[in-house]
This record gives C-alpha cells, structure tokens and sequence, in this order.
C-alpha cells in the first residue's frame, strides 16, 4: 500500500517528507534520519526497537486469532488506536486483505469527520465494514443530552452485544491498551466472554509465553487486544513513523465550540443544544480521545502536526481518559462496566 | 513525600526539539521484567516509584491518588504508591494484588514493561505466567527480615522458568540507617542459596522505593554502595532477544496466505535465528528441504529477518506446509518427537489427572495428549524432590508426556518458544498447566505403527456388518449390564457379531491391579477403551457396560474411534432408585463408609450433556430398552 498518499498533507506540517522511509528493510527502518545514529551498523542490523517488537507481537496475535477462530471481527472506533490496529492487520494479512470484517458500534453522535474517514478507511483495507446502530437506542431517541449514562450503556455496550450475537462473531478485536486505565493493566490479551458477555477477572486464563489458549464453547467468545502492550506515546510515534492516516480532529485547528461542566465540547452539527442566549466561540482544539462528539473534551491547543501533538502529549500533565465523562463516575468505574460487556 | 523530579526524561529537549528527541526515542529498546516479593516488601511502593518517577503518573491520576491514600491508604498523609498499580476494586479492598499486572514506563534508553506479579504462596502461577515472557527478575527482599523463604521461592521459580538476569533489589534500607554491613551479610547469604540452585550470577543493589533511594538516583545516603542504581542496570543489562538472533533459524507457521493461485506465505513470528533470502531450510515434521525465496512485507521485502519478528516466508519449491509445522535451518533441524520429560506447573483448582487426554499447545501445533504419573514434584521452598501421585494447583512436577502425533520441539532451556507448552481441560478449555520440555524420550522415536494388510474396512465387509461401540453409562445398579446383554442377544439372534465388555469382568482380569481412585478410574477407562477399539478394528459391535463417571474419558474413548462409531447410552436411573435397587449391596456398604469412592455417593457423576440414546429406566423396561437400541442400530447403518 501506499501510505504516503493516504497521509494527508495538512498532517505532515513541520515533518513534511522526513518520515517517508518506509518500503526498507528492517536494518533501517524506524530509525529517522535524523540526529543520534546508532553508532554500529551491524549489530543496528539485528537489533528490533521496542515499536518493532510491539509491531511483531500485535501482528502475531492477529494472525492466531485467525488461525484458531472461526468467525473473528474487528472492532472499528475510527480513533487513533483503531487505526493503528487496522494497520497492523493490514501488516499482518499482506498481501491478502485482513480475512475477517470491520464492525463499527455507531451511536450516531459521533463526530462527521469520524464518519468520512471510517468508509475510506474501510474501502483502502480492501474489508467489509459493518456498521451496527441499536434499533432500541434509536427507537427510544437515546441521546447524550437526555440519558446519561444510559446513552453509553445502550448504544455502546448493548449496541456491541446486538452486534456480536446478530452476526455470531467468535472473536473480537479492540483497540484497548493497558496503560490506559488499572483495570485493564490486569486484563489478559486473549480475554475470555461468557455467551452473555460478561468478564470474570478473577477467573482469567493464565497467558504464558506466546501461547494463546482461543478454546471456548459455543456461545462463548474472546475479546482479544493487540495492543495490549502499547502505551499512547508508542501509538503516537508509530503513526508518525508509518504514516497512518488518523481523523483531523487530532490536530488543533479553530473549532466551533462552548464550555460544559468544565469540558471544552464542539458543536459538530445542529443537534447540539445551545442553552438560551448560548452562542459557540471559535477555539483553536484538538482531542486526545475521540467518542460522542457531545460527550468528548477538547483541549486548548496550536499542536497542528504529529511533531506537536506527541509534544504536548509529553509535556501535558493530565491522562488521555479525562476527556471522556464515562470515567468519573466512581473508583474502578471501568472495572464494573467491562464486567457487564464493555469493551 | 520526598520531591521527586523526573529523570528519565529531558523535559528540555522535548520542549526545544522535539524531532531530535523522538528520534532518540525511536530506536530504543525493550526490556521486559518481573517484580517478585510480597506485599510486606514494598513491591508495589517501588513499581508506584518507577512510574512516577518517570513521570509515567499524570496530575489528574496524582490527584486522585492522593484522595486514594488518604481513604485507603497505608502511608497516613503521605502517597501511597502501591495504590497506583493495584488494580481491581477487590483487590484494593482486601489490600493484596491477587493477578498479575503489567505496567509500562520508559526511560531515554529503554522502554520497559513491568509484570507484576504476587508473593502469595498460593500464587505461584502467577508468577510463572509473570515469568514465561521476562528477561529479568527483580527479587525484593526486606532489609529489616533478609533472605526468607518467598525470596527462595521466587528465585527457583525464576530460575525455572528460564529468567537469566537477577537483581536482588534489598529494599527498606532507610529503616535499617542504611547500613552496609547488613546489606552485606543479605547479600552475601543469598550468594549461598543463589549458587546452590544454579543461579550464577545477580546484581545486588541496596535501595529504598519509599525514599527513591537508589532507584532512579544515587542516593548520598549510601555513598558505599558503588554499583549501579536499579534504572542504571535496567537500561545496560543484555536484552535476551539480541542472543537469540545467534541460534539456528525456526519460523513456527502459524497461518498460510494464499490470496490467489500465484502467491503461498507462510506466516509467523521468527522464533530464533535469522533467515535471508536463498537460505536452505527444511520443513518439518515432513522434512522436506527447499529454499526461501522471499521475506514479504507490507514494507517490501526484506534482505533478512531476524528473531523476534513477525514475517511471511515464500519457498522455492511447492512443498506441503501448513499451521503448525516449523520452516528450519536445513542443516540444524529441531526434533521431531511424540514422548516427553516435562517440567509441569499445574495452574487449576481441579488437580492433573494421569492418563486423561488434555489439549497440548506448543506454539502453533496442537496435540492430544496424556500427562503420566509424576516421577516426582519439587517443593519450591526447598527444592527437594517429593514423591507425588498427582499434581494440585501451584504444584510443581516432573513427568513423562505423551502426545498423539509427533511434535516439531526443541528443550526448554535452548528455546522457549518451541519448548514450552500450555495444557488446556478438554471440557472446560481451561489452561490448567504451563510444561517446559526438558527432552523427548528415546523410545518415542523409535516405535513406529505396524502396517496392517488386512484393513478394518476388510474386517467389518467379511461380517456384513458395520462396526460400533455401544458404550453405556450410569450409576451402579441402573442396569447397564441387564440391558446391554439384552442388545446382544438381540443382536446375536440377527447375525451379528459383537463382544460385550463388563465392568465386574474386565475388574478380575484385565484390570485387576486397579483400584477406585480417580486416577485409576481413568486408566480402567483408558484401557477398555483400548480393548474395544482393537475389537471394532476387527470388525465388531462391541458393548460394554461400565459406569464411567467422567465425561472427559468418554470424551477421550469418543475420539480414539472414527466418528459416528461411538455410540454413547446414558442408562439413565435416579440415584434414590438404583440406591433402593442396589443388587449388589454396594450402596449399604458405601453409606456405612466401607466402600470408598463409591460413584454417585463420594465421588460424582458427570452425566453425558448429549447421549445418542438416553433410557429412563423409571419408565422404560429393559426389554424395551434393548429393542429401541437395536432399532437405533438399524436406522444408523
């Protein structure tokens, strides 16, 4: 594939051009031509860098899954890691396409620019992409505005439950990393699901070596995390390297925008409700996370580039997660949630 | 809390190139470790310490950290780090980490991913699984209590496991002033353990995780201690894979791409060595040689692929190889094998059962296999070898494997990822035990199967007649033994030929040395089983009428036939009426504790979930019974 054209230009900014090594073989790929050379070639020439080793583990548990599983699919949040994971599939499955589907849970409060890349993206994998809306949600008119907790609950959590047991899918990958929350620190990579969804952590099958055990009954499944060992400067630097096209909204721009409970929120279309009087300002944001448009917390930013953002990541001095509502709510709040069939 | 800045980081060079950083930072490399030591030791404390430290804590998690500590903290005012990297709600509750975690921070060297892993004694495979993916083992050790038991423990385990690298990391030194001569006297009373186990060489550093003494820092503290400090080592110390690249070339193929008729990959991830184009390789177990013409990535192809990464080979000739089989150097092959000796840590509540099938994997290839009687089990706070019939839950043993086909492998100690399995229940897919290959049998590799002239096919056409096995199951007194004779009169009277196989009988000869127990009650079924394929071989209807209480043995029968040929009756009777019945008197016997193991009394009955034929005996009478059975026989012909 061509990886350089998918890269939108107004994304390259100051690093135009300097990351696009990348048909190279493993002696020196990865390592920008930049300042700081590894001093020996030939020991440089067996020596796979942490994003190598991270890549070669993720494209090895892609791979079992298919192996062993009888009807595996991907979950596809269009996010920043959904687009390293569909990468790597890509990696892993080449030249063949990736041998199973793409399922988006839509809640349909997602942001536009989500949606446009969510259908490229799909179509440039060569995948077919499944896009599951809860017909109950959407029935009942669940929004973020009205419902609460209970817009997640039900357009995500019941919405991918529907999602799984209506095409029957055995196996289920998502994007989660281990670094982002204690609970998931804990989880396995191949972690194991009840016929009704539910996670047991305290009856996880042990994970050694590269072993995966995908055994299960009928009726049961594995949700499985590629990127388990990943941690968000590590998503941040292989997209830099690989040029993996990720939704603008990662990169600061002037956004409609007002504030909420201390939340920056956009105002991606006109079903936001403005309060009486409310008028949008014009911000220059970005997002570490993206979800529910109406739910997802922009912060203050100029980062308009890779460069910039993985910058401001490293300087920031607040979690990736505190831009979404869902974590607040109490201690080990996630925990309970994965409990009950969250992703 | 002391003021900790964070030094692993050049905050100064992020903010004024940040190009010229991440360029550093790329082409870091990755060290996995376990902490082992138990709550007491600081374990968490000193995790907590490497993640803040490196800054890997962010304001928001600091925050509420430190509503945490307060509420549920074990350090008064002060941060409480360990609630950092504990994770789940009960855990937090009972104060105790009860799984293994894995952590990550990373320094301008290395990035690291951190197992954390519990001092429990009942929690040893934890700390295997912890281990099986680590390159080097922290062992904490509390200055104030010294070598202990667990600190024994948890280096064996390392040890066993294949850890190389060890730091004996002596922790709490603020609360013994620092003193040198006992972090002397510590450190020179493990060297006695370190080296009677076999562990050669370790790197001692006195430190304090509370204070960060010695952790990211040199502390003024112990101006006497002129080694490294804990991160300083962590970043030098040899990353095992870089050996790994000298050994002789394996690639398990996990999965053949073949998205069109002029393209065949074959997928995996290198598990030693390195491989060019134009390399002679063999694939095995078939042993056909070739060469490899080509290392496709989506990248292009490479020049070479090395250890540790994940490819896709193209051969030069089209040779058979599918999941499961391992391309190798042609001139340094692995082994082919189908009896080991195994190192065996047993992972599950329900304890091994000799003689049961269980499904072996061994990286891509999957096996049934049977798991023999231990020869011995070590005791990991001694290291002594006990005698032991079975193996229970954190238990360790040594026994013979047997698989049903031959595995490609190499020993444990030359190559984890072909010598190391897992040991998966068949009924539960549970992963019940992590084996280390130590080496194959020598018989296995030489008993070959005896080629038959005159096929089963040929036996069963001279009988006009297709084979089966009838294998009834129930509670004693159901009346397996009445019905199943009934089916063979029936069957004698229609002309065909059949055996039936009593469970009294087959007791007083065939199985006489076997008593009640579980794991004798699975070789009766095992060998039964045998005798009645050999007969179905030679053409017969066999029957046989055993009580048979484990579905996993019936299970294990079911597959030794071809399908369809087994033929499961579950002689359904309650247990109040076959107690009422009890012809032999057994029941009496068994309720007055004269009769140990007695099915359905103290030892259970699993039902079968889906009998071919199932006969209610409340209602159906024998006769009846044996006439629908011959009927099912009839129909399924």
């Amino acid at each position: 594939m061509d990886g350089g054209n998918a890269f939108r230009p107004e994304h390259v900014g100051v690093l135009g051009g300097r990351f696009h090594g990348r048909a190279v073989p493993v002696s020196s790929r990865k390592v920008a031509p930049l300042s700081n050379p590894p001093s020996t070639k030939t020991l440089a020439s067996k020596r796979l860098t942490h994003l190598d080793r991270l890549e070669a583990e993720s494209i090895h548990i892609l791979r079992e899954v298919v192996a062993e599983a009888e009807r595996p699919v991907m979950l596809y949040s269009v996010g920043k890691d959904s687009a390293v994971m569909l990468h790597l599939a890509r990696k892993a499955f080449y030249p063949a396409p990736p041998p199973f589907p793409l399922l988006h849970v839509d809640t349909t409060w997602k942001f536009q620019a989500m949606y446009e890349l969510r259908d490229r993206a799909a179509r440039e994998a060569g995948m077919e992409l499944l896009v599951h809306q809860n017909p109950e949600a959407k029935a009942l008119g669940i929004n973020p505005f009205d419902h609460g907790s209970r817009h997640t609950d039900m357009w995500k959590t019941e919405g991918l439950k529907q999602a799984l047991d209506k095409y029957g899918f055995d196996a289920a990958f998502g994007g989660a990393r281990r670094d982002e929350e204690k609970a998931r620190a804990k989880e396995r990579i191949f972690s194991f699901r009840t016929a009704s969804h539910r996670w047991d952590p305290k009856n996880q099958r042990p994970e050694l070596w590269r072993l995966y055990n995908a055994r299960k009954a009928k009726g049961e499944s594995i949700r499985v995390f590629p990127l388990s060992n990943w941690t968000e400067l590590d998503i941040w630097q292989y997209i830099q390297l690989e040029g993996i096209e990720i939704v603008p909204l990662y990169f600061a721009a002037p956004r409609p925008t007002v504030e909420r409970d201390g939340l920056i929120l956009m105002v991606d279309d006109d079903r936001f409700r403005l309060d009486p009087g409310e008028e949008p300002v014009m911000r220059s944001i970005r997002f570490r996370t993206l979800g529910c448009y109406p739910l997802t917390g922009a912060v203050e930013s100029e980062a308009a580039d890779l460069s910039a953002v993985i910058q401001e990541m490293l300087l920031t001095t607040t979690s990736e997660r505190q831009g979404r509502a869902i974590d607040h709510d109490q201690a080990a709040s996630m925990e309970k949630k994965k409990q009950e069939g969250y992703f | 809390m002391t003021s900790a800045e964070p030094r692993y980081r050049v905050d100064a060079l992020i903010a004024e190139d940040i190009d010229a950083y991440l360029a550093i930072h790329q082409s870091k490399s990755m060290l996995r470790f376990i902490t082992c030591g138990s709550v007491d030791d600081g374990k968490s404390t000193l995790i907590g310490r490497l993640l803040y430290d490196s800054k890997m804590i962010f304001e928001d998690q600091l925050a509420s950290l430190e509503a945490d500590s307060k509420r549920s903290g074990s350090q008064g005012q002060e941060i409480d780090f360990a609630l950092l990297v504990d994770g789940l709600a009960a855990e937090r509750e009972q104060g105790i980490t009860i799984d293994v975690a894995y952590r990550f921070f990373a320094t301008e060297k290395r990035k690291f991913i951190v197992a954390d892993t519990p001092g429990h004694e009942q929690y040893t495979r934890n700390m295997v699984t912890g281990a099986s993916t680590a390159d080097l083992a922290v062992i904490l050790i509390d200055a104030r209590k010294g070598v202990l038991t667990q600190t024994r423990r948890h280096s064996f385990l390392a040890h066993l496991i294949g850890i190389r690298h060890v730091v004996l990391a002596v922790n709490k030194m603020d609360l013994v002033d620092y003193d040198r001569a006992r972090f002397d006297a510590i450190v020179a009373d493990y060297r006695a353990f370190a080296s009677e186990i076999g562990i050669a060489a370790f790197t001692a550093i006195p430190l304090s995780g509370l204070r960060g003494d010695n952790i990211a820092q040199r502390t003024a503290a112990m101006p006497w201690h002129d080694g490294p400090t804990l991160i300083e080592h962590l970043e030098t110390v040899e990353v095992e894979a870089e050996a790994d690249c000298a050994r002789p070339f394996r690639l398990p193929v996990q999965w053949v791409n073949r998205p069109n008729l002029d393209f065949r990959g074959f997928a995996g991830m290198i598990a030693g060595g390195t491989v060019k184009p134009g390399d002679a390789v063999r694939v095995l177990p078939s042993g056909r040689t070739t060469q490899v013409a080509r290392i496709v990535t989506m990248d292009g192809d490479l020049d070479e692929g090395v250890s540790g990464q994940s490819v896709t080979l193209c051969l030069a000739d089209e040779v058979d190889c599918s999941r499961g089989d391992v391309i190798a150097t042609a001139d340094a092959p692995p082994q082919v094998a189908d009896q080991f000796q195994a190192t065996i840590v047993w992972m599950a509540e329900d304890a091994l059962q000799p003689g049961r099938a269980y499904w072996l994997k061994l990286g891509s290839q999957t096996s049934s296999a049977t798991v023999q009687p231990p020869k011995y089990a070590i005791d990991v706070n001694t290291m002594a070898q006990l005698s032991a019939k079975m193996l229970e839950l954190n238990d360790i043993g040594v026994a013979e494997v047997y698989t049903d086909r031959g595995l490609v492998f190499e020993p444990y100690a030359d190559n984890h990822d072909l010598g190391g399995f897992i040991l998966i229940d068949k009924a539960t897919n549970a992963t019940v035990a992590a084996g280390m290959i130590d080496f194959a049998l020598r018989r296995s590799q030489n008993v070959h199967w005896q080629a038959i002239e005159i096929s089963r096919e040929a036996h069963a056409a001279q009988k006009n007649q297709q084979p089966k096995l009838l294998w009834f199951t129930g509670l004693s007194g159901s009346g397996k033994s009445t019905i199943a004779n009934l089916v063979e009169k029936k069957l004698h009277a229609l002309g065909k030929h059949s055996f039936l196989l009593d469970g009294d009988n087959i007791r007083h000869g065939l199985n006489k040395d076997l008593g009640f127990t579980d794991t004798d009650r699975i070789e009766n079924i095992r060998r039964v089983g045998e005798v009645a394929k050999l007969m179905t071989d030679a053409g017969l209807i066999v029957l046989t009428a055993f009580i048979s209480p484990f579905r996993a043995e019936r299970e294990m029968v079911r597959k030794m036939l071809p399908d369809g040929e087994f033929v499961e009756i579950f002689v359904d009777t309650p247990l109040a009426v076959a107690e009422a019945r009890d012809v032999k008197g057994l029941y009496k016997k068994a309720r007055a504790g004269n009769l140990k193991n007695f099915t359905g009394i103290d030892s259970p009955y699993e039902p079968p979930a889906a009998p071919a034929i199932r006969i209610d005996t409340t209602v159906t009478s024998p006769d009846d019974a044996a006439e629908s059975i011959v009927d099912y026989l009839a129909s399924h012909s």
